[in-house]
């Protein structure tokens, strides 16, 4: 086809808001009344989520069944199955949405697709089963708008996922895709660009919260023959999926502003450094590329302007390190990806000695908005220091598992209690751990904290990439840095001595303590290594790598004190701490655990109480789960 | 004050220093010497490493988050840097102790005990425990070449090796392997080193800080010859060695000590002391006819004589082309090494002269250079399996030697060498040098082709220690182009333009190591300090100067070598003896 102009852009923006408008309009819709073809809806879409998540889930046969329903039933020409990208709610997915009356379906499987084609969709009545209860009032509720879930959150990053079809350029065109970059082009020089930006306050979602602004700043002043804008796709946290989100749900957002930092810093490369381990991100990314390399959106002379930008994707092999800018590029230079000293930045020297420009999938993905929508709007949300929303990946001891985005400035209460529906099975909460193996354990003390930037880096935490990991009082704090550590030991590039070695000890340190083999020296040694390791290391990963010691020495010291000299582990997590005995009382000398002991710890005759051999138990638990009568005990 | 110079703090002391100056270079020049590890920058060569990676040189930047690496960090207008707080000392101490729990700590039998960098920080820390030592340590290969020892548990991780492989030498045999505490240098896929187009250059032994990488020691080897009644055991030490053994025992750098050289080695036990600078005139005489004899060849208008003809004395250069460019095996000169030549001449016609059989002889060769170790071990320099030279061992393996033999080398009378082999020339004392086999071979080539004597004896424009220097040579009106390069990257260079056919060149010299044989790997560690490197080169061209005899042709011994045994340069003896073959190496 022919590459459009802006013109051209605005004509095929109005074409396809007419297909959206459906869509659009479920979300003022103020009731919950259902919509079908019997009450008298001329078009129902029905979205489906197509993230990584939904899809393990069969979010794909249920599309399929979808499809096939409405032909058998001769319905197509009013009905539409859109896939779309992650909506957010994991913990109930997979999820099928029914526009225009907001209805959202959770948990769906395959076989389910009959009925609410036939049931909703044709019969115009909700199918009740498959809606969400909301737990605290044990009622249904049909509309997303109205769950605990959603109500808090702001989705700007967001914006697009759940509700465009990722693979299709007009549905993005018609939210005021490329609007931003046709702007930018027609008439606004980089410097006013670059300043609307830094006016929104927006600062870099990766984790360091540098200014974006000024970043794009920095690339521009220096001159040089090639430039180059760098998209890090490459995220490592544990737990953390929004960047992969956002690739698979609005990968034209990422695209857009890229090409808008191209035209700021004067750059006409693009290159998107994703890890292999993304195959669905890649594959929306290439779609996209192709996609607006078609519609003139890349390539050259963008839109019929004198500039021209295109967007090469480069593979990672998925070290957590090479998510640090400089690591990042060497590994996309085709070296090892380790860092090297800053300065020289990037934005001086950077791929191949160029400058160049890093930033985050999430922070590109606010860029296109704030320029749409202005740097007033987007400065009017969040705190003082940090402007906009944030998108956090909620896991670990919580209901309500999944994506969200809040304002800067939202407590942790809100997302755990609010949003997050609270702690999993009523149990109590202990801490939450934010910025993945950079970031730190935060507790009780910290639930009213609003969060940003400076926030979570007074409280010995991060923002980092946005991971929010809850833990209750089943989680043993000790196991919970050396989990971490065990994470941040494996990803070490081994460039740096205190990172290399100095985490591997902190490792074997925080082994011996959960294993009982720890000394009150231990501690201090603990706390020696990671203080110097935070003031020695070279890259931001190794300073930042002995945060989850650090805050769980400073909150949680009394129980590293318990495994140290009383041997104990509260939570019951390290086994070697444990011990197992038989409640003489309750035991009916059935001989189950005896029967099951792996280890033959467990003697005793038929129908009376048996005994454990401290010596001889292993510590599996294996008798507890057997024991039907409640008598294995555990200390 | 002037516009690039910034103003800044060091302890208290006020500093004014160029923009681009390192805290590290700021703070010597005021006497604060800031401990480092991985850091090397022999000024004045190519050879540098600022990966910033041991941490150990940190100190503390007023206003700053986290402790500086003052190695790589530049100095900012009105910095305030402390380099001996409490938190930087402690830091330090830390981090040493930490290297130290991934060491294996047996000093005492160290090869390089003493000579140590990590030993010296760690008695300047004034370490007394080893907190952190019991926990696992890392899994690294040993490795025994002919040339190089690797003990890979040994390394620290600097990463000089690697830096020196891959920029200055180009060969790129090391880097690092696996990640996180199981890292490790090495060839790729942890390869052995026998494994892959090594050159046994060495440059990655002459800067490891610690006992990771050493020479192959054939000490002990010696020792026992040196004491077996029925060997008759030869040294020959190369040119460069004389300018830098005196550092071994606390000499000044740059002590010529050539007459000590000689007694040290007869109170060793060698039954005669011949001199490889002997060997490195006959080099001459050879590569000389063969310079003349090609470039007659090619004015004559033949097509197929291979121009430009290069050296090919240097015996990881040898390695080199032979692995990387056996396309253009052509070039380089068939002319064996001096030490080589040596080796073949002593077997022959000194077994001759002396009746001695070849098989009782041992030929030691004493080199700055540890690629000579691999050369003795080539096949095509032996007869029915006998080696022409036995072995080689390095300048330090000597000093060792001496230091075990209870000589107190400073005080030892001078000697000369022994004849028939002993009489050497100017020319080839600067053989040590880069650029010093070029003026050896222009000495004599001048001389033979326009049979004039030189007006002017030192041609200037190959010294010095450009890495690629190129001149233009009045042959009596035919403009001889000549050019000189050190370091196998720069080698490459010329290699890859020859290739493609834009080397406008008759004569070229290349030596692998940076300065020459003077910085070869088999000599006393110069930690990084350049200075030792230009004592050398200094005290070698004094000794030319000094010389009565200066130019190889001039050579009596040389003379009565061609008129007794060989006959002429490039006569079919000589070819037999003192030429060799070159094959395709390269890794496939």
């Amino acid at each position: 086809m022919k590459t459009l102009n802006f013109e051209d852009l605005t004509q095929v923006r109005k074409k396809a808001q007419a297909t959206l408008s459906v869509r659009e309009l479920s979300y003022a819709a103020a009731d919950e009344s259902s919509c079908g073809l019997a009450v008298g809806t001329e078009h129902i879409q029905l979205l489906c989520c197509g993230g990584t998540g939904c899809k393990a889930s069969q979010s794909q046969k249920i599309v399929e069944n979808l499809k096939a329903c409405i032909e058998a039933n001769g319905i197509a020409d009013k009905v539409q199955v859109i896939v779309t990208g992650c909506f957010g709610f994991c913990e109930k997915g997979p999820i099928v949405k029914v526009m225009p009356d907001n209805t959202f379906y959770t948990q769906v499987k395959p076989e389910d697709a009959e009925e609410i084609v036939k049931e909703h969709v044709i019969g115009g009545r909700k199918v009740e089963r498959l809606l969400y209860v909301d737990p605290k009032t044990e009622k249904t509720v049909s509309d997303s708008k109205h769950m605990d879930f959603y109500r808090k959150q702001m989705r700007i990053a967001l914006r697009n996922c759940g509700f465009i079809d990722p693979e299709n350029i007009e549905e993005y065109i018609a939210r005021d895709g490329y609007a931003a970059l046709a702007n930018a082009l027609q008439g606004q020089t980089p410097e006013e660009v670059i300043d609307i930006i830094k006016k929104s306050g927006l600062r870099g979602r990766g984790g360091a919260g540098f200014p974006t602004g000024m970043k794009w700043g920095f690339a521009r002043n220096y001159q040089a023959e090639n430039k180059y804008v760098v998209c890090n796709a490459d995220e490592g946290d544990p737990g953390a999926f929004m960047d992969r989100s956002i690739m698979e749900g609005d990968p034209h957002s990422v695209i857009e502003a890229m090409a808008i930092c191209g035209f700021c810093i004067g750059a006409s490369q693009g290159l998107i450094y994703i890890r292999a381990e993304y195959p669905l991100a890649v594959h929306r990314l290439k779609i996209a590329i192709e996609q607006a390399r078609n519609y003139g959106m890349l390539g050259k002379n963008v839109m019929g302007s004198d500039f021209s930008f295109d967007i090469e994707i480069r593979y990672g092999a998925g070290a957590f390190v090479c998510g640090e800018e400089t690591a990042l590029i060497h590994s996309m230079e085709g070296k090892r990806g380790e860092p090297t000293l800053k300065p020289p930045f990037p934005a001086e020297s950077g791929y191949n000695g160029y400058p160049t420009n890093v930033n985050n999938v999430e922070t590109l993905a606010n860029v296109p908005i704030i320029l749409t929508k202005g740097a007033d709007w987007f400065a009017s949300i969040g705190t003082e220091k940090s402007k906009g929303t944030k998108v956090f990946a909620l896991a670990g001891k919580i209901n309500n598992v999944g994506l969200i985005e809040v304002p800067m400035g939202t407590t942790l209460r809100e997302i755990i209690y609010d949003i997050g529906g609270g702690v999993k099975n009523g149990k109590k909460f202990k801490a939450v751990q934010t910025g993945g193996p950079s970031g730190g354990c935060l507790t009780e003390k910290h639930l009213d904290l609003p969060i940003d930037y400076e926030s979570l880096g007074a409280a010995g935490s991060m923002m980092g990439s946005g991971g929010m990991i809850v833990m209750d009082e089943d989680d043993c704090m000790v196991s919970v840095a050396k989990f971490y550590l065990e994470f941040t030991v494996g990803e070490s590039c081994g460039k740096c001595t205190p990172c290399r070695i100095g985490n591997k000890r902190m490792l074997e340190i925080l082994t011996r303590i959960t294993e009982g083999k720890g000394t009150m020296e231990d501690l201090d040694m603990l706390k020696t290594l990671a203080t110097t390791i935070k003031d020695t290391a070279l890259c931001g990963l190794g300073q930042t790598s002995p945060n989850p010691v650090l805050s769980t020495l400073d909150n949680f010291y009394d129980e590293y004190v318990e495994h140290v000299k009383q041997h104990k582990c509260r939570s019951h997590q390290c086994k070697a701490l444990l011990t197992f005995t038989i409640n003489p009382e309750k035991c009916k000398g059935c001989g189950a655990c005896k029967k099951n002991c792996p280890s033959e710890a467990i003697i005793g005759d038929v129908r009376k109480p048996h005994i454990i051999n401290p010596y001889q138990c292993i510590r599996c638990g294996m008798c507890k789960s057997r024991c039907r009568f409640d008598a294995i005990q555990v200390f | 004050m002037e516009q690039n110079m910034i103003q800044l703090t060091i302890d208290n002391h006020v500093v004014e220093v160029p923009k681009g100056t390192t805290i590290l270079e700021a703070g010597k020049q005021i006497g604060i010497e800031i401990p480092t590890l991985c850091h090397i920058d022999l000024k004045g060569t190519c050879v540098k490493n600022k990966p910033a990676s041991c941490r150990l040189c940190v100190v503390e930047v007023e206003g700053r988050r986290n402790l500086a690496p003052a190695c790589a960090t530049d100095c900012m207008p009105d910095m305030v840097v402390h380099t001996n707080s409490a938190r930087v000392i402690r830091a330090r101490k830390t981090i040493a102790e930490l290297i130290l729990s991934d060491h294996p700590n047996d000093c005492l039998t160290c090869p390089k005990c003493s000579d140590c960098e990590l030993q010296r920080l760690v008695m300047r820390f004034n370490i007394r425990k080893m907190p952190f030592n019991g926990g696992e340590q890392s899994e690294r290969k040993r490795e025994l070449t002919p040339a190089i020892t690797r003990n890979m548990e040994k390394c620290i991780y600097c990463r000089r090796c690697e830096s020196v492989c891959n920029n200055v030498q180009s060969v790129g045999v090391l880097g690092a392997v696996r990640r996180g505490f199981d890292t490790t240098i090495a060839p790729t896929f942890d390869k052995m080193f026998v494994d892959t187009n090594c050159t046994y250059c060495g440059q990655c032994v002459a800067v490891c800080p610690v006992g990771a990488l050493t020479e192959r020691d054939y000490t002990d080897q010696l020792m026992d010859d040196l004491t077996n009644p029925d060997k008759v055991v030869i040294a020959q030490p190369a040119p460069a060695v004389r300018f830098a053994l005196g550092e071994e025992f606390g000499m000044e750098p740059g002590t010529s000590v050539t007459g000590k050289l000689a007694s040290s080695l007869r109170s060793l036990g060698f039954d005669y002391v011949f001199d490889t600078d002997f060997g490195a005139d006959l080099t001459i005489m050879e590569e000389g006819a063969e310079i003349l004899h090609r470039l007659k060849k090619f004015l004559a208008g033949d097509k197929d004589v291979k121009i430009p003809i290069m050296t090919s004395c240097c015996p990881a250069w040898v390695n080199f082309y032979e692995h990387e460019y056996p396309d253009l095996l052509g070039h380089p000169s068939s002319a064996k090494s001096p030490a080589q030549m040596f080796g073949a001449i002593t077997k022959t016609y000194c077994a001759e002269k002396m009746g001695i059989p070849r098989e009782k002889i041992v030929v030691v060769s004493i080199m700055p250079c540890l690629a000579k170790k691999y050369e003795c071990a080539r096949p095509e320099f032996k007869v029915d399996g006998n080696p022409d030279v036995d072995y080689s061992i390095s300048t330090r393996e000597l000093a060792r030697l001496i230091k075990r033999a209870n000589i107190r080398f400073t005080q030892l009378p001078d000697s000369d060498f022994d004849s028939p082999l002993g009489e050497s020339t100017g020319a080839a004392a600067i053989f040590g040098i880069t650029g010093g086999v070029m003026e050896a071979a222009l000495r004599t080539v001048y001389e033979v082709y326009t049979g004039q004597t030189l007006p002017h004896i030192e041609f200037e424009q190959v010294r010095g220690f450009e890495g690629i220097r190129e001149a233009t040579i009045d042959l009596n009106g035919f403009p001889l182009k000549v050019c000189v390069a050190h370091t196998l990257s720069n080698a490459r260079k010329i290699m890859d333009k020859l290739r493609a056919g834009e080397l406008d060149y008759h004569v070229v010299e290349i030596m692998a190591c940076p300065g020459g044989c003077i910085g070869g790997a088999g000599q006393p560690y110069h930690h990084g300090n350049f200075e030792i490197l230009n004592a050398r080169r200094n005290a070698l061209y004094a000794e030319d100067e000094g010389k009565k005899l200066r130019k190889s042709h001039e050579n009596p011994d040389i003379q009565k070598l061609y008129k007794e045994f060989l006959g002429e340069p490039m006569s079919e003896k000589a070819h037999h003896l003192l030429h060799t073959h070159y094959s395709d190496k390269s890794i496939k």
